[in-house]
């Protein structure tokens, strides 16, 4: 048990927000043109 | 290679992003389009000659996720996701040297046969891994993947027209976008390779319920039940009544409303192609993470039985109302995605966790067959309502009574599915120590 408590899992925050930025900012990119190209339904 | 197992203290929400570099790489393939019009006019090819490669494509998805998904779960997420890596980058890279030297064939055994081996390896190699780490919440947790394979298209299909404006579409043109296109997808999927982690133990994380208890069935046994069976038909009804709108989704909505005061545009027709694309992919997220909440069963219910509903509303009264045509449209489309994204989950359900991604590569058959199926009947039946002198609506009106007819055998299927009768099951080594056994198969 004190093993556990001094040997504590590091953080991996940074580790999680960099991964979620890789995919999400590619994904972002397609759904803002993919609303762009959407509202050519109610312009158009 | 084998399975990496997560080291103490790994947060299950690396594996979502991890699984998301492959599937939003992966579903370029619905972008294909984006290349016909430079190749036909650079190559001189027909319309049909343009299609080979992602047709191919499509075929090598779905073999290779049904005759490797055995392979995917003995070696691993990480293994498969290098395989998809290698195979999917490499049929860029050898399109790029057909376009350079005008050799066609090598753009279509580049991109069609080793990039489809990718697509189809890629496509189930984090469902297993993912289902481990959400046992709590399965259908989320394949939604946000397969979410990520609509959302891929969304992705490719400006970046690769902006990236042929750029390089002009001629040949060379056309080589310098796949090189562009090989390597960079190459560098993204690097991070799910990199990130990818199986559950060292029945308990993944801190505050995460245990590990899933009940039937762990084998690949081959799962194809010698019924249950399968009927999954199959289910997922093939639903696909082909999603494509049946998604196929010619442009004209349609032209057509219906040719001859009202209303008349669509060809750009606002572009957008409603665009509104259902995102229909799908909310779909897959969204329709998935509620069955979690309402079971498999009941979801495949609405997805079924509210889509025959919503096919009966566009073809009584699509064409005396756009926002209820729109409206119906977009339903049907969310049931659509929510149907791909949910099935893994169903197949965790009925034969667990132990071989899930390789009875999910086997179910994808179904797929395939709906995707030949559903532009067959829509087309087809089009072509003869026009040669018959009809127009507007009433060139769809069949097909739309041909999609009920087809839900309606998707809904009687999913009521046929029970759960797997204990014979099947495999046998649990010892009690105490089943658990583990199951949630580390590919270490065995």
């Amino acid at each position: 048990m004190s093993t556990d408590s001094s040997q504590s899992p590091p953080s991996r925050r940074g580790l999680i927000a960099f991964a979620w930025v890789w995919v999400g900012a590619p994904l972002a990119y397609g759904l803002y043109e993919l609303v762009r190209k959407a509202t050519q339904l109610f312009t158009g | 290679m084998s399975p990496p197992v997560a080291p103490p203290g790994w947060s299950r929400w690396l594996v979502p992003p991890a699984a998301l570099s492959v599937h939003l790489s992966i579903g370029q393939a619905y972008a294909w389009s984006v290349f016909k019009p430079p190749l036909e006019s650079a190559l001189g090819l027909s319309g049909t000659q343009s299609a080979l490669p992602f047709q191919l494509g499509i075929v090598m998805l779905g073999l290779s996720a049904a005759f490797g998904g055995t392979l995917v779960e003995r070696r691993g997420p990480r293994w498969a996701m290098t395989v998809a890596l290698v195979c999917f980058s490499s049929g860029f890279l050898l399109s790029a040297l057909g376009a350079a030297t005008e050799q066609y064939w090598l753009i279509v055994f580049g991109y069609g046969f080793v990039g489809g081996i990718g697509l189809g390896i890629g496509y189930i190699s984090p469902v297993s891994t993912l289902i481990k780490w959400f046992p709590d919440r399965p259908g989320m947790a394949t939604g946000i993947a397969i979410m990520g394979f609509g959302g891929g298209a969304l992705i490719a299909s400006p970046w690769s027209a902006q990236m042929l404006e750029s390089f002009g579409g001629d040949s060379t043109g056309i080589a310098l976008a796949f090189l562009v296109h090989g390597l960079s997808y190459a560098v993204f999927m690097t991070l799910g390779v990199l990130l990818v982690r199986v559950p060292r133990t029945p308990k993944p994380a801190e505050g995460t319920p245990n590990a899933p208890t009940g039937p762990q069935v084998s690949a081959r046994t799962a194809v010698r039940t019924p249950q399968f069976w009927c999954l199959w038909v289910v997922l093939c009804m639903n696909v082909t009544a999603g494509i049946g709108i998604l196929e010619k989704a442009a004209p349609m909505i032209t057509d219906f409303f040719a001859d009202t005061s209303t008349p669509v545009s060809v750009s606002a027709a572009a957008g409603f192609v665009a509104l259902l694309s995102a229909a799908n992919m909310a779909g897959r997220i969204g329709w998935s993470s509620t069955s979690d909440l309402i079971g498999r069963k009941n979801i495949y219910r609405v997805y079924l039985g509210v889509g025959a509903v919503m096919y009966a509303l566009i073809a009584l009264f699509g064409d005396s109302s756009k926002p209820l045509f729109i409206l119906c449209a977009l339903v049907i489309l969310s049931f659509y995605g929510g149907g791909f994204a949910t099935v893994p989950a169903y197949l965790k359900d009925l034969f667990g966790t132990y071989q899930v991604g390789a009875i999910h590569g086997r179910l994808l058959t179904a797929w395939s067959t709906a995707g030949v199926l559903g532009p067959l009947i829509v087309n087809w039946i089009a072509d003869r309502q026009e040669e018959a002198g009809r127009h507007g609506s009433a060139l769809y009106g069949l097909s739309f009574v041909i999609m009920i007819g087809l839900l309606v055998v998707g809904f009687v299927a999913n009521e046929l599915v029970r759960p797997v009768h204990v014979r099947h099951h495999i046998p649990a080594p010892r009690e105490e120590t089943a658990d583990v056994h199951r949630q580390q198969p590919e270490s065995a």
